[in-house]
Formats: C-alpha cells, sequence, structure tokens
C-alpha cells in the first residue's frame, strides 16, 4: 500500500508535467492536424534558457532571493520559447499548410533535428545539473511522502490548465480557436484571421512547454540537450491516449501515462520476480538465496517502457483516445 | 447610372485541375436581390469562393463597394459588410447556438448592439432560441441553415451571399427559408442568391442569371426569365 500511494504521488507529479507538454501537442493538432514533433524540444529549450538565466543571475554580485531568481529565469524562458514557436509555424509550417500531411510532418522532425542541435552547439553535451534552489522538504501525506516541490508542480500545473481552459471556453480567442479547429474557411467568413489563431495555439503550447521544462528540471536535477525527445514522445503518447485534438484529453492522458509509469517502475521489480517460478537453474537459485528471494529480470530502469506499452494498446483498441471524438462529427 | 454594390469583370476561377468558371461578368446593385441559377457543376459555387477569396481567382476583377477586392482574403471582407452563407450551411457543430451566433459578430465589437442583434436573429427565428444553449450539431438540417443565416446576419452585412439556401430542405423549410430570404431583403440588404431551385430563385429575385458549364448563358429580369422557354425547359421541368 505505501508503494502504491507514494507511487501514485510520484505518478502525479510527472503526469501533471506530461499533461502541460500534451496540451501543446492537441492544440496544435486540434487547429491544423499537424503532430509538432519539434514541440519536446521546445520543453527542453525552456529547461535551458532558464537554467541559463538562473546561473547567471546565481553569479551576480548582489544575492537576489532564490524566489526571484527561479521567477526571472521561468519569464525568460517563457518569452524565448513563444517566440521560437512563433517563429517555427510562421517559418517552417505555414508554407506547407496546403501540402501534403506527410511534408510538415517530416518537417517537423527536421524542426526537432535542429532544436537539438542548435541546444548542443549552445549548452555542450554534458548533463548541467541545476542548483539546489530548493530544498525540497517532504511531507508526510497518509504515510507516503510528498515534497513540497512535488505539490508546487502538481498546483502550477493545475492552475495553468485551469488557466487554458478560461481561455479557450470563455475569451474570444478561445472561441475563434474553436471554431477555426471545426471549420477554417468558415471561421474565415467570420473574420477571424486564421493565421492569428494558429501562431496563437503555437504561441500558447510554447508558454506551458517552457513552464514544463524548468519543472522537469527543478524535478530531476538535470537538464541535457536531448531531455526533450523522450519527455516530448511520451507527452505525445499523453495526447494520443487522451484524444489528440481534445483539451480534457490532453490532461487526463497526461496524469494517467504519468501515473501508469510510476506505478509500473514500482512495482515491475516484484511482478518479475523469478524467485517464485518452480523450475529455476542451480546458479539462480542460489542468486534467489544470496537476495533473500528477490531477483528481477526487470528493474524500474524500464519505466519508460510502459508510456509506449500504453501508445500501442491505445491505437489497436482505442484509436481516437479514451475522450477522443468520433471521426463522424464532420460529416 | 450608379455603380453596382458587386461587380464581377470577366472573372476566371480554376477549381481541381479545370476551369469551372470561364469569364463571367456580372453584378449587383445595392438593395437589389439577383439570383444566379444553373444545374450542379455550372460553377455557382466557385463563382461565389471565387469573390470571398476561398478560391484563388485565375484572372478577372472583383469589385465591392467602389472597391478593388481581387483576391482579399475572406476574413478581411466580413468588415466591410460582405458576408457569405457557405454551401452545406457550415455552421459550428461542437458551439452552442449563441456561439455560434457570437462567431457571426466576431468583426464587431459593439457589444450593446451586438445583443440586440441576438435578439433580432431570435426574433427571426424563434425555435433558435428556444434552443439557444444546444450546440448545433444537434439541430435539423432547416434550423441548421436558419442558424447559418442568423449568423451571417448578425455582422450586419451590406451584401449577403447564399449558397443554395434550400439544399437538402423539406419543402416546408424550404419555404421558409424563401420568406426569410425575401425579409432579409425587405430590410435593404443586397443579396446574391445561389439555387438550383430555379423557380423559388426567380420568383423572389427581381433579376437573375442562368449559368451553364462555367459560363452564363442567359441574364435579365427573373419574370422575364421565368417565362423563357428555353429556362422553363431546361429548369423548371417543362417540356419545350
Amino acid at each position: 500500500m505505501d508503494t502504491f500511494l507514494q507511487q501514485l504521488i510520484n505518478g502525479l507529479t510527472l503526469g501533471s508535467v506530461y499533461a502541460l507538454v500534451a496540451l501543446g501537442y492537441t492544440m496544435v493538432y486540434g487547429i491544423i492536424g499537424l503532430i509538432n514533433f519539434a514541440h519536446g524540444e521546445v520543453v527542453m529549450i525552456g529547461a535551458m534558457v532558464s537554467l541559463s538565466v538562473i546561473m547567471a543571475l546565481l553569479g551576480a554580485h548582489a544575492p537576489l532571493p532564490s524566489v526571484v531568481i527561479i521567477l526571472a529565469g521561468l519569464l525568460v524562458a517563457i518569452t524565448v520559447c513563444m517566440a521560437i514557436a512563433y517563429a517555427m509555424e510562421k517559418i517552417a509550417y505555414r508554407p506547407l499548410r496546403k501540402a501534403p500531411r506527410l511534408a510538415p510532418l517530416i518537417t517537423a522532425i527536421g524542426m526537432s533535428i535542429i532544436l537539438q542541435n542548435l541546444a548542443l552547439i549552445v549548452w555542450g553535451r554534458n548533463y548541467l545539473t541545476f542548483p539546489t534552489l530548493i530544498q525540497p522538504t517532504p511531507y508526510n501525506v497518509l504515510g507516503a511522502s510528498m515534497t513540497d516541490l512535488q505539490m508546487l508542480i502538481v498546483v502550477l500545473a493545475g492552475l495553468l490548465m485551469a488557466g487554458l481552459v478560461f481561455v479557450v471556453q470563455r475569451t474570444r480567442l478561445g472561441m475563434a480557436m474553436r471554431a477555426t479547429a471545426q471549420n477554417p474557411q468558415v471561421a474565415g467568413l467570420m473574420g477571424i484571421d486564421i493565421n492569428v489563431v494558429i501562431s496563437a495555439a503555437f504561441v500558447i503550447g510554447a508558454a506551458l512547454a517552457a513552464v514544463a521544462g524548468l519543472m522537469v528540471m527543478t524535478y530531476y536535477g538535470i537538464a541535457h540537450y536531448y531531455m526533450g525527445f523522450l519527455l516530448g514522445l511520451k507527452a505525445f503518447t499523453a495526447a494520443v491516449l487522451g484524444g489528440i485534438g481534445n483539451l480534457a484529453g490532453a490532461m487526463l492522458g497526461g496524469v494517467l501515462l504519468g501515473i501508469i509509469e510510476a506505478l509500473g517502475a514500482g512495482y515491475i521489480g516484484d511482478v518479475s520476480n523469478i524467485c517464485g517460478f518452480p523450475f529455476l537453474s542451480d546458479s539462480l537459485q542460489q542468486q534467489c538465496a544470496a537476495s533473500e528471494g528477490q531477483v528481477s529480470m526487470f528493474g524500474s530502469n524500464y519505466q519508460d517502457v510502459f508510456a509506449f506499452f500504453v501508445l500501442i494498446l491505445v491505437l489497436i483498441f482505442r484509436p481516437s483516445g479514451l475522450l477522443g471524438e468520433r471521426v463522424s462529427e464532420r460529416a | 447610372m450608379t455603380t453596382p454594390l458587386l461587380e464581377l469583370k470577366d472573372l476566371q476561377v480554376a477549381y481541381g485541375g479545370i476551369q469551372a468558371v470561364k469569364g463571367i461578368d456580372l453584378s449587383v446593385d445595392q438593395g437589389e436581390l439577383v439570383c444566379l441559377i444553373g444545374a450542379n457543376g455550372a460553377g455557382k459555387t466557385t463563382t461565389l469562393k471565387g469573390i470571398t477569396g476561398l478560391q484563388p481567382i485565375k484572372s478577372g476583377k472583383i469589385h465591392y463597394a467602389g472597391e478593388d477586392i481581387t483576391g482579399k482574403p475572406a476574413f478581411q471582407l466580413v468588415r466591410k459588410g460582405l458576408s457569405m452563407v457557405p454551401e452545406g450551411r457550415g455552421v459550428f457543430g461542437a458551439l452552442t447556438i449563441e456561439e455560434n451566433l457570437a462567431m457571426g459578430a466576431y468583426a464587431r465589437d459593439d457589444r450593446a448592439a451586438i445583443k440586440d442583434d441576438v435578439e433580432r436573429v431570435f426574433g427571426l427565428f424563434p425555435r433558435l432560441k428556444e434552443r439557444r444553449k444546444q450546440t448545433a450539431g444537434t439541430l435539423s438540417g432547416g434550423e441548421q441553415q436558419m442558424l447559418a443565416m442568423g449568423r451571417a446576419l448578425m455582422s450586419r452585412p451590406k451584401l449577403l451571399l447564399l449558397d443554395e439556401p434550400s439544399m437538402g430542405l423539406a419543402p416546408l423549410m424550404v419555404q421558409k427559408v424563401f420568406e426569410t430570404v425575401m425579409a432579409v431583403s425587405k430590410e435593404g440588404v443586397t443579396i446574391l442568391l445561389i439555387e438550383q431551385n430555379a423557380k423559388l430563385a426567380l420568383e423572389v429575385s427581381s433579376r437573375g442569371y442562368v449559368m451553364e458549364s462555367g459560363e452564363i448563358t442567359l441574364q435579365g429580369k427573373a419574370k422575364q426569365l421565368l417565362s423563357d422557354p428555353k429556362v422553363r425547359a431546361a429548369y423548371l421541368g417543362e417540356a419545350a
């Protein structure tokens, strides 16, 4: 039970980050039907830029409070990510809007490689450690531990998602986004400049990605030019799990995927313990005896497998995702 | 002679590799209700799409309210008072009726007047008022057509382009739609109506154009067209 609750808390934390990133995928897909594979790299750049700003401020003569330093890093990262996403859409995707769908998709993969290599040039190929500006204090939650950092991540992600829902459901821009997602031609007839709406989707997604980038970096304590790749794929999986194009789906899919991964990592050792098997070779029996009956075929380093296992299952059994609409709506 | 509100000069539009509109001239005067009739595939819808910039045109000029709007994107035209109800209605199915109407007023920022106009549309179509919180996808085809027209009126258009408003509707609904078209026209809105239902279209219009495989083959007063033996034979289902 302890493991369960503990992994649930860890999963919720990680899942909140996935959800923020997944929203970026799903918003862009919902409006122009493009899977922006470079979105994970925007997360990475968000982490890297905030790290650089934080390091620079730490090195300054007058010591600033940690909160101010982190906020400054976050704001600069958000600005840079928004600018990159805006430029990316305008330069790489807009000229291909009427091209066959494969062309922008491959361009997105190309953008991903370009951004990765730019980061490699700017920040180098080493793992960068994030300074411990926040010393996480663990709190007891029903017998499991949850740090204040984890709480902050979950609460902040929740607030951002609520804010996004408000924008999409209640504002003029949000209404224009929903209309454009349904029928861009008719949206144009209403007086909506769909280029503005599409840019907005990219830019809002990038802002959320920047926040997510800082979150994963503080959580794991490291950053790396390649970190966006796997994170992006997982967030994409989360978006597909929830039903790509659907905002609530991205949030649900993100949190669920985080929890599945955490629980999977927490239990895979026990589940794949081979000591209970009846026919074991002598050497294995010896190993079991030596390690108090705990010899697992897979350890928690297999954590990443679960996300893609989920992706495969969703694609086979429910390609429209948990909350995805049936395709017939366009008829 | 005053300049017409809308004037097409030698408009040519290609659509999917074929030349769907082969150089047509057409004009609509201020306050007129003009119809463009013709069989399926004659190029009527492509003409409208060319006017509103939804389909890039090949050559020719489009003048609206004394201004050259050739090649202008659709979203700029609404602000000039040119509004279009697209073929197949194009309501936003996942948005509520109120939101659909709000979309129609997207280009406006006079909130108080927008509220009044919503009520005006609800007065025109009481059915929509009953269902204001429902999503448009749950409406019947006729109700969606009303919503599409109401939505177009929300922009306070000077010129309204209607693309096959009677398509796929039950006869009773068709009647209602045409009554609405006439009511809107009486309010002073200039209308260019595209229809396959030639008889009804000519009955409500003052002038008409007949389009055949991308060209205007006949034009004139609607009454004269109604009694023209060629029109009667081809579009009104009578023996020549």
